[in-house]
Parts: C-alpha cells; sequence; structure tokens
C-alpha cells in the first residue's frame, strides 16, 4: 500500500496586479506522485514545474492564500492542514536545502539533540547516536561544530537532524545545489539508506542523472503537472524506453547524450495553452494533443500523461 | 476555484473571489486602500472645517464662560467664552501644518544622510553613524527644547526642533537599504557594464529608497504632532495666544481642579484621534508597499 | 587575447592565498572549460578576470593591455540569477541595460525568452527563465569574452543545453571568447575546446600550461 498518495492534485494563488486587478496563478494543475515506504522517488522537472511547492504542500507550510484542489493521502488518511501540522518534523520530515539551516556556534550534537526534542522523541541523545550511525558519521561528530566538518559531512548531520523523529516520509527538497561531485554522492546515499531502513523519500532535484543513482522510480513534473512516473531501469541508453516526449527530450538534452536543445521554455502559470500543456514544444504533436489536456495513464505503477505515448 | 469533487484535502484559505461590492469589501488590498482613503479623508475634514470655523476660535463671549459641552457647543466653551470645538479645529490645523514641514524637513535630510551613508563609502558612513548616535545620546525633549529655544521659539523654532530631532531612526533604515543596494550583485553589475555612480544612485537607489522614504515620512507625522504638542504645552512652542493643542491642553490644566474636565479632555481626545488617522494611512501604506503584498 | 598572467589573490593580508601563480589565457572564438577541487578559487578567477576583484599579485590582460574602466570587456554570468538583477527593474529594463535601445529580438529568441516576459518582475519568473535573461544580457553587451561560472549548475538538461548551445553558438561563429566553469565532466567535455585544471593552484609557483 501506498505511504503517500497525490491524485490530481492543483494549487493556484491570487496575486494583485496593478490597482485592485487580481490574475490566478495555476502553479499546479494536476498532480500525481506516489511513494511507498522503503522506496525513493526522485521528482524532476525544471525550476517553475511545482516541484518545491508539492514539498511545501507536504510539509503544511503553503502561504495562506493558496487555493488546493485534488487529494492527497498519507497512510490512508487524507492528509489535511490539520494532520499536516501535526506529523511536520515527525512523521513527515523536510530535509532543508542549504547547511545554512544549521546554528553555526553551537555543536551539531546538541543542535539534533533539540531537533529530537521538538519531535517528541523519547531520550533524544540516544536518538542522536542512533541517527547519525544511520547516516555513517563518526560517533565524535556530535562534538563537533558545523563548520568543523566537511561539506559531506554536514549535509549528512543535516539530514540526520531532519530525520531524528525516525520520519516515515522524508522530502528532500533540492539538497545538493551546485555542489561538488562527492558532497552529492554522500548526500544521496544518505537519502538511499534512509530509505532502506524502511522510510518512503521524495528526493526532488534537477539533476536527473545522480537521481538515478539512488532512486526507485522517477517522477516527471513539467508545468505544474505530471507527465511521466517511470521505474529507473527504463533511463538508460537512447532513452527510447521513455514514454513521454518531454521525458525524452529531457533524457536528450544531457551532455552525455547528444546535448540536445529542444527548443521553447515551459509555460508560465498565467498562460497555460488550452490543451497539453507540452503540445507547444512537443516533436510529435497533434492537434488531439491541442484540443485537451490528456489524462493520467497507468500501467501497473508506471503512468503517463500523453495520448501519443 | 474550489476543490474538485472527492477532494479531501484541506482547503486552506479559499478565497473565492465574490463579484460586487461584497467582494470589492472583503478583498484585503481593497481594506487596505479604503483605510488610507477614510484617513486622509478625516484629516482634510479637519482642515477644512477649521478654515470654515477659524473666525469663531477667537470669538469670546464672557456670557458663555465655561459651559460643559452642549448642542450649540459640542465641546463646550472656555473660560473667555470661546467655542472650544472651534479652537481645537485650529488648533489641530496648525499643528498638521507644522508636523508637515517639520516631518517633511526631517524626512529629507534622512534621505540624504541615508542614501550618502549607505552609498558613500565607509567614512562617510562612519560620520552619518557618529551623527546619529550624538543625536539619540542627548534626552529628546531636552534637546528639541535648546533648539527651540535658540532658534528663536515660536512657529519657526517648533519646526526647526522637531526637523532636527527626529531624522535618525529614518536615516538608519535607509541606511541599511542603501548599504544593501550598494553591495548588491546587480549594483556591480551596471558598474561592469559601464554605468556610472549617479546613474547607479538614480536607477537603483532611488526605487529602492522611496517606498521605504514615504512610509517613514507618513510615520514620522505622529511623533511630530505629539512633540509640537508637546513643547507649547511647556511654553517652548507657539506664542500662547495661538491656538496650538498644546497651549489649549496647557491653559486647560489650571480649569482642571475646579472641573472643567471638557476643556483638556475633548482637545485631548481630538489630537489623539488625529494622530491615529495619520498612523492608519502610514501603517497602511506600509503593508501596500511591502512586495509581500501581492499576495491576498 | 585575454590572458591572467600568474594571478595572486587573497582578500587581506592576513588571509590564506585564495590562488597562487594561476595563468591561463582565452583566445577569440575559444572555449576554456575550468574544473577544480572547490568553488571559491573558480569563481575568485572568474571574478578576477571580468574586472569585480583586482589581483594581489600578476595581471590580467586584453591583448597586452590591462582592464579598462567602465564597461568591461569581459563579462560575467554567475550561478545565482536572482541575485545578478534588481528585483524592482522590469526585465525590459535588464536587458536594455546591457546595450543600446531594444534588444535584438533574435537573440531573445535563440534563447526563448519570451516576450511576455520582459513586463515582468524578476520574482515572476523561474530560475531557468531568469538564467537565460543574465546570459542574453551578457551577450547583448558585445563584450568580446564572457565567463560562465557554474551557469547551469542549478539547471534542469534542457535549459542547460539551450543556453550552452546559445553560447558556443556566439564563440564559434561569433568570436566569442568563453571561460566556461563547471564541476561537471561530461558537461566540460561537450562545450569545450580545451580544459584547464586548477586543481594544486593552490601550491606555490602552479602554473596552468596554456
Amino acid at each position: 500500500m501506498n505511504l503517500l498518495e497525490v491524485e490530481g492534485f492543483s494549487l493556484s494563488f491570487l496575486q494583485y496586479e496593478a490597482g485592485l486587478r487580481r490574475r490566478r496563478l495555476d502553479v499546479i494543475t494536476d498532480l500525481d506522485l506516489d511513494v511507498e515506504a522503503g522506496e525513493l522517488v526522485a521528482v524532476v522537472g525544471s525550476s517553475g514545474s511545482g516541484k518545491s511547492l508539492l514539498a511545501h504542500a507536504l510539509l503544511g507550510v503553503l502561504p495562506s492564500n493558496a487555493i488546493e484542489g485534488g487529494r492527497i493521502t498519507y497512510d490512508g488518511q487524507p492528509l489535511d492542514l490539520a494532520r499536516r501540522e501535526a506529523l511536520r518534523g515527525r512523521e513527515i520530515a523536510l530535509v532543508p536545502q542549504s547547511v545554512a539551516f544549521l546554528d553555526p556556534v553551537t555543536r551539531v550534537g546538541p543542535q539534533a539533540e533539540r531537533a529530537a526534542v521538538l519531535a517528541g522523541v523519547g531520550e533524544p541523545p540516544a536518538a542522536v547516536k542512533a541517527a547519525f550511525r544511520r547516516l555513517d558519521l563518526p560517533e565524535e561528530t556530535v562534538r563537533r561544530y558545523p563548520h568543523e566538518l566537511s561539506g559531506g559531512m554536514a549535509r549528512r548531520v543535516l539530514t540526520a537532524t531532519a530525520t531524528i523523529g525516525a520520519p516515515r516520509l522524508v522530502v528532500a527538497d533540492e539538497p545538493t545545489p551546485g555542489l561538488h561531485p562527492e558532497v552529492v554522492t554522500e548526500t544521496l546515499q544518505g537519502l538511499r539508506r534512509t530509505a532502506d531502513q524502511g522510510a518512503g523519500v521524495v528526493l526532488i532535484t534537477h539533476d536527473l542523472l545522480r537521481a538515478l543513482e539512488v532512486a526507485d522510480r522517477i517522477a516527471v513534473f513539467y508545468a505544474g503537472t505530471t507527465v511521466e512516473v517511470a521505474p529507473v531501469e527504463v533511463f538508460t541508453g537512447d532513452g527510447t524506453e521513455l514514454r513521454h516526449p518531454y521525458t525524452r527530450a529531457l533524457w536528450g538534452a544531457l551532455p552525455e547524450h547528444g546535448f540536445v536543445p529542444l527548443a521553447g521554455a515551459q509555460p508560465p502559470p498565467t498562460d497555460l495553452p488550452p490543451g497539453c500543456l507540452f503540445a507547444p514544444r512537443c516533436p510529435i504533436a497533434v492537434d488531439d494533443c491541442r484540443a485537451a489536456r490528456p489524462a493520467l495513464r497507468r500501467v501497473d505503477r508506471w503512468k503517463v500523461r500523453c495520448i501519443r505515448a | 476555484m474550489s476543490a474538485t469533487s472527492g477532494a479531501t484535502s484541506d482547503l486552506r484559505g479559499v478565497l473565492v473571489p465574490r463579484a460586487g461590492i461584497l467582494g470589492r469589501l472583503t478583498d484585503r488590498r481593497a481594506r487596505t486602500l479604503a483605510q488610507i482613503g477614510l484617513g486622509v479623508v478625516a484629516l482634510a475634514v479637519v482642515v477644512v472645517a477649521a478654515t470654515l470655523v477659524a473666525p469663531s476660535a477667537d470669538a469670546t463671549n464672557l456670557l458663555a464662560r465655561r459651559q460643559p459641552p452642549s448642542l450649540a457647543h459640542p465641546f463646550g466653551t472656555d473660560w473667555l467664552g470661546r467655542d472650544v470645538l472651534a479652537r481645537t479645529l485650529v488648533g489641530l490645523r496648525l499643528s498638521l501644518g507644522i508636523a508637515t514641514l517639520a516631518a517633511s524637513i526631517s524626512a529629507v535630510v534622512a534621505l540624504a544622510l541615508g542614501a550618502a551613508a549607505g552609498a558613500l563609502g565607509r567614512r562617510v558612513d562612519a560620520a552619518v553613524s557618529w551623527l546619529i548616535d550624538l543625536n539619540l545620546s542627548l534626552p529628546h525633549l531636552v534637546l528639541m527644547i535648546l533648539i527651540a529655544f535658540a532658534a528663536g521659539r515660536g512657529a519657526r523654532g517648533l519646526i526647526i526642533a522637531v526637523a532636527l530631532t527626529h531624522w535618525p531612526t529614518l536615516t538608519r533604515v535607509l541606511r541599511g537599504e542603501a548599504r544593501r543596494v550598494s553591495a548588491s550583485d546587480y549594483v556591480a553589475v551596471s558598474e561592469r557594464l559601464g554605468k556610472s555612480g549617479w546613474w547607479v544612485a538614480r536607477r537603483h537607489l532611488v526605487r529602492h529608497l522611496v517606498p521605504q522614504f514615504s512610509v517613514g515620512l507618513v510615520l514620522l507625522f505622529p511623533h511630530a504632532i505629539l512633540h509640537e504638542a508637546g513643547l507649547s504645552f511647556l511654553g517652548f512652542g507657539l506664542s500662547p495666544d495661538a491656538p496650538a493643542i498644546g497651549n489649549i491642553l496647557s491653559e486647560a490644566m489650571r480649569y482642571l481642579p475646579a472641573g472643567d474636565w471638557w476643556l483638556a479632555l475633548l482637545p485631548g481626545v481630538a489630537l489623539l484621534s488625529v494622530v491615529l488617522a495619520v498612523d492608519m494611512v502610514g501603517g497602511n501604506l506600509r503593508a501596500l508597499l511591502d512586495p509581500r503584498s501581492v499576495h491576498e | 587575447m585575454l590572458e591572467a598572467g600568474e594571478l595572486w589573490f587573497r582578500y587581506r593580508r592576513d588571509s590564506p592565498w585564495v590562488l597562487q601563480g594561476v595563468s591561463l589565457t582565452v583566445e577569440p572564438g575559444e572555449v576554456v572549460g575550468l574544473r577544480g577541487p572547490s568553488g571559491r578559487g573558480k569563481t575568485t578567477l572568474a571574478r578576477l578576470l571580468s574586472g569585480y576583484l583586482v589581483p594581489t599579485r600578476g595581471r590580467v590582460l586584453l591583448d597586452g593591455s590591462p582592464l579598462p574602466a567602465g564597461a568591461q570587456p569581459v563579462q560575467l554570468v554567475s550561478q545565482h540569477p536572482e541575485l545578478a538583477v534588481d528585483p524592482r527593474w522590469r526585465l525590459a529594463e535588464i536587458l536594455a541595460e546591457a546595450g543600446t535601445g531594444r534588444p535584438d529580438p533574435a537573440l531573445l529568441e535563440t534563447l526563448s525568452i519570451d516576450r511576455a516576459w520582459l513586463d515582468r518582475y524578476p520574482h515572476e519568473l523561474s530560475g531557468g527563465e531568469l538564467q537565460r535573461v543574465t546570459v542574453a544580457r551578457a551577450l547583448l553587451s558585445q563584450a568580446p569574452y564572457v565567463v560562465a561560472d557554474e551557469v547551469s549548475a542549478m539547471l534542469d538538461p534542457i535549459t542547460q543545453a539551450q543556453i550552452w548551445s546559445v553560447l558556443l553558438d556566439h564563440a564559434r561563429h561569433g568570436g566569442l571568447g568563453l571561460l566556461a566553469i563547471c564541476h561537471d565532466d561530461p558537461l566540460l567535455a561537450a562545450v569545450a575546446d580545451r580544459v584547464v585544471d586548477l586543481t594544486g593552484a593552490l601550491r606555490p609557483g602552479f602554473v596552468t600550461h596554456t
């Protein structure tokens, strides 16, 4: 059974333009995602595709003028705002993007202990030891200050602190922005280990290739909607097994695979095309594509939103 | 757009845009603008009313001395039979005029010093900071009294006194903003695209400082008004025959033990209301200029 | 030719050396890749070459002369576009700053910069869209050299490919000299004519082979 199930999720904001005029931003229109316990699902897509907003939604930290639609289910029960706030930091945790979240003037051990207390964990010192051990950090790390740690260790401490309450669902929002390859490896391995220990992990990233190293499945977002969710095995070779044209374009754009730049840009939330959101740029679009938004088709756990797939 | 059918997720913040008047009233930005409008209108009414009743502010009527509030005299009359409401209105107009001038001068000084401190390098910054510290280390009221006295008292002394003591806080704010802008990457880019310092000041600095400046200017008003009233009350402001609120209140003190409560309370409440009106305008203006206010 | 001659740099007399004796050259039309261990050394070099920093020792020369004051012939595009634009300027103004008059529509088209964006403010655009704008700004300035410091590190693969495609086009057909700083080796291999490695540039006397 799925730990987390997001179905047809939509998110809009009302924004003031000049004076009293308002416009509606449909930042997410039709998002689907599911995660099982022990599974790591990577969410890839360009900036503005809705990845981070989904993370904020799951944590219940959206701005107050957000309008939601669709369904989010956690552990079989609906995940409404009250439940999100209750589970935040305990069963559902966020690994933040930057090590700047660590207090520079406190040793990391006490910081992690404080997180444990906030998460309602019994015996914080023991929990900290366990969490650090889970992430392969040497025991004496607890006595270090953040600046004394290497980049990779600091990120693992961040992950450990965020997951100290032994959360069942971990959301990592762009945990490796522009970092050096070795540090990225350490961070991703830490997340993989977290999944292997039974948590469901959502890894939000734009770095598709690195995500393949640790993910079980890849969810591809485009302009606020899910276009494909595929098993990691099909991301190989020429990418011919990939179903959605956008996923194929992503694959082909990688420097390793031809460096092919697909023309055009993602449509802004104020100006979404009437039919398939990818149609304006799609190499295989036909009239039917432009007429109506395609529905998400499911075969097992593989999902594609394309009538030509 | 409300949730689609089958929705079980939370509908936090569902503010379905309602059409018409009701929609407008619940619209937060409309409320902000309305409050600003209300404040401005209230102040305008005071000024206009003062102009209209000005003659009767000085009209003495020894047959109607020290009368409590009535229909004919909503604020009662004072010891010379003068209508207290009329005097209060004229006094408020006077205060508003002086406060406007003083606050404007103060704000302009703050803008000049703040921008200079933030954008012209460390030495200018140090000099301005020293001036700020100097000003803030002296007791406000004492400083104002001294300046008012030295500047010859009366309206001019009052304006100078208030103007020269109210700029530090706003200067700090503007200095902080100016420093941030000067140290920013985008200013560095402009310089490396060949733009001069003046160009940077005009195209970058001004745009970042104007919002804070406007809000700061409006929010200086309440201080200016209250301090003017205070100085006049202490005898260091406008001459006793001018119906400045401070003077009205100070004279009213003499009659309080006799039970003439309306001589002090009602003008005091009127002063407070004007200050609150200005504050409402300033506060809402700040909310409006906050870039986060684009979200409903 | 853009030349870094034995550059040494540290921030203050008592701070450690960030660069020690680094030299490299970039010819017009050439794409030189730069890789190295830590982010800071490479970025410092980028800023030295584009006039944001002055070398403690050594010189940056353009065709034999030091970098001029004013408009820089070496434009820098950095990793964080949101910091490099004034949040109170509309995009049209940001692009106009680089050149004279209205920005070349053909260039905007190659970078997939929608004309509708020009009316918008930076915060209304995503990171990828904003980076296209900062790259366009550098190219519109008509500077003969551009230093691209991890410009696509935070971008999705398609936007990355688009931006590099335009930069490479300007190098191959427009004579633009490009220094590409990247920690992604496959990307360096795809874009650079030759790669300079700064590993070990903290050892005194280290000179990169041009």
